[in-house]
């Protein structure tokens, strides 16, 4: 089986350089970076119909798999740009987790615990086939999206109403304008450095190795994917290992090394190989590729500068375990688009940004804290810390509450928005399992006598959905959805499993985002009050002073 | 008097992270002989919590006959 092709994007002459065409002067969005978070941004921003232009310094994939770990919520984002099906088709599903302590299983459990869902818990797809599927689903947009590799942004100013943003080519250099930057050039983000904004947070000691490995036989006893953790595992001296498996038969193995490792001597065949032929045996494999890290957790205070917005990476980093870092960014973009569309198109005021700054620097706090617990509990820091780690992992062979204190990642889940400026009180009054601020939940609905999935029919727009009896008032700007609803003249769909309505709630109607997220809840919506909260987000208040 | 089952439940729910870090974080920077006596006043205070006489010698019984795999 061929590794994957790295085949190097086009890189042509932009128009500003090449003397014919025509140059546009200024861009209503300029991305800094085409990774995944750069890329996407891009692609929700031309479902919305706003122009963008792409600017990375590279022309080829991420070299290696990187993120490998796309969580549910990511996959209904991506539903909703284009790729997600095809994500879910490639990626590998996740099913059984075993969890070892030295040589023995301490117990396994099931990684897709409900039915009735679109997209499972989490699939592993390598991160260079989400940027060339984004990448392929850009092309689709030549209109609205501009995409240009080796073009390095080397410079930019703040001119209050625009910013003018200094392009390095290997044609030459020039300057182009744009109303607004999405930052999204990285953990290194050259942009945050050049504007010298700190980034704090806390330093792990710790050093990992990860290495991809290409295998035509399972390592695992069955032909189902699942999902090894070790702490102190018996063929390698740190203190946690993690082996899972990617598409193309290529397996991920994360090995701790500890603090005093040297990095330069561990990433040697030489350290490795021995390593892997503990973990796999002697089936023959193939090294793909490897790579050893520290990390930090660490987000900028901010991530809303004027007209400069940080997203992803740039904004927020964390540690690996949970797969809070792409999943996380994505999410950002999730955030940010619909509000710059709104405020590009003039629909909303500038202010309504600072709803992405309140909401996403409380995402990713949440983020941060619950990678922090993870690595925390996988490299105790003193003995007395190590004592209490080993007799969780003893007492959980048969205590459910000790299992539930190991912690190896908690996997990521998006935060809820509740209590944050735009969202409101609850006004429904029945038993459901979606809240304010939460995200959709999805369901099976038959829309037409077909069968689909409430994520991919309730997304992208201000939307009312009605669950059985209940009337949904014609507000401008909010598409009615209906669910066992008859005699109305707006789209209805059919819960034929009763799942819908078990988790939204006979007789409520939700008022959700573009984003998906819960805005309100009604027993009885009228017009009014749902035109009110419309108003709210074209012109936020905030009850506590922004600075 | 508390039976296996009761134990074996778990009672910290969402929970569990917050209290093991806050545990955590009480010992950091302590020696190995304050974390000891931090773990006594601990133990201590907690079944002065617990109050239950049976329930505590359960516990007790459970936790010395834990078997080590």
């Amino acid at each position: 089986m061929p590794g994957y092709d790295y085949k190097p994007f086009e890189v042509t002459p932009p128009p500003e350089l090449d003397g014919e065409g025509e140059a546009k002067t200024r861009y209503p969005v300029a991305i800094i970076g085409a990774g995944p978070i750069g890329l996407a941004a891009a692609v929700d921003l031309a479902t919305k119909g706003v122009p963008s232009i792409v600017l990375d310094d590279n022309n080829v994939v991420s070299i290696g798999s990187r993120a490998i770990c796309w969580a549910k919520r990511t996959l209904e984002i991506f539903d909703r740009l284009g790729i997600g099906e095809r994500m879910l088709a490639k990626g590998v599903t996740w099913k059984t987790g075993r969890l070892f302590h030295g040589s023995s299983e301490v117990y396994n459990f099931d990684l897709l615990p409900e039915e009735g869902h679109k997209y499972p818990a989490f699939i592993n797809l390598q991160q260079y086939y989400v940027e060339q599927y984004l990448v392929e689903r850009a092309k689709e947009f030549p209109d609205l999206i501009d995409l240009r590799f080796k073009n390095k942004v080397v410079e930019h100013q703040d001119n209050g109403d625009h910013i003018t943003l200094q392009v390095e080519t290997p044609f030459g250099n020039y300057e182009l304008k744009a109303d607004y930057t999405i930052v999204c050039d990285g953990a290194g983000s050259p942009t945050r450095k050049r504007m010298g904004l700190p980034f704090d947070g806390q330093t792990f000691e710790e050093h990992f190795l990860i290495a991809d490995v290409e295998m035509e036989e399972s390592p695992f006893e069955t032909q189902v994917p699942e999902r090894w953790f070790w702490f102190e595992p018996e063929f390698h001296s740190g203190q946690s290992a993690l082996l899972h498996k990617q598409p193309d038969n290529i397996y991920r193995i994360d090995l701790q090394l500890g603090p005093e490792s040297d990095p330069k001597l561990e990433a040697t065949e030489e350290k490795v190989f021995p390593r892997i032929k503990a973990i796999v045996g002697d089936k023959p494999f193939k090294l793909d590729w490897m790579s050893v890290y520290k990390f930090r957790c660490a987000k900028l205070e901010r991530f809303v500068h004027n007209r400069m917005l940080f997203v992803g990476d740039s904004a927020h980093v964390v540690s690996p375990f949970g797969a809070r870092g792409g999943n996380g960014g994505i999410q950002d973009v999730d955030n940010i688009c619909w509000k710059l569309a709104a405020v590009i198109k003039g629909e909303a005021d500038v202010s309504l940004l600072e709803t992405y700054n309140e909401e996403r620097v409380h995402g990713s706090a949440e983020n941060i804290l619950n990678s922090s617990r993870a690595t925390n509990f996988m490299t105790p820091k003193s003995s007395i810390e190590h004592l209490f780690r080993n007799e969780v992992l003893n007492l959980s062979s048969k205590m459910p509450f000790a299992r539930k204190l190991i912690n190896s990642g908690r996997l990521s889940v998006p935060c809820s928005l509740e209590a944050k400026t735009l969202q409101q009180n609850d006004e429904s009054n029945g038993i459901k399992q979606v809240q304010v601020g939460d995200v959709v939940l999805d369901a099976p609905v038959k829309a037409d006598g077909d069968s689909t999935w409430l994520v991919s029919q309730v997304q992208g727009e201000f939307t009312l959905l009605g669950v059985g009896d209940v009337e949904l008032p014609d507000v401008g700007g909010v598409r009615r959805i209906g669910i066992n609803q008859s005699n109305v003249n707006y789209k209805t769909l059919h819960d034929e499993e009763g799942l819908a309505t078990r988790r939204y709630g006979e007789g409520n109607a939700y008022l959700l985002r573009p984003d998906g997220h819960v805005l309100a809840i009604y027993k009885s919506p009228d017009a009014g009050k749902i035109r009110s909260v419309l108003d709210h987000i074209s012109n936020p208040i905030f009850e506590k002073e922004v600075a | 008097m508390m039976n296996d089952t009761s134990m074996m439940t778990d009672k910290l729910g969402a929970n569990g992270d917050e209290f093991y870090n806050f545990l955590m974080d009480a010992h950091e920077g302590l020696s190995e002989e304050q974390s000891h006596a931090l773990n006594a006043r601990l133990v201590l205070m907690l079944a002065n919590e617990v109050g239950n006489i049976d329930t505590l010698k359960s516990v007790i019984k459970t936790a010395v006959e834990f078997n080590h795999e």
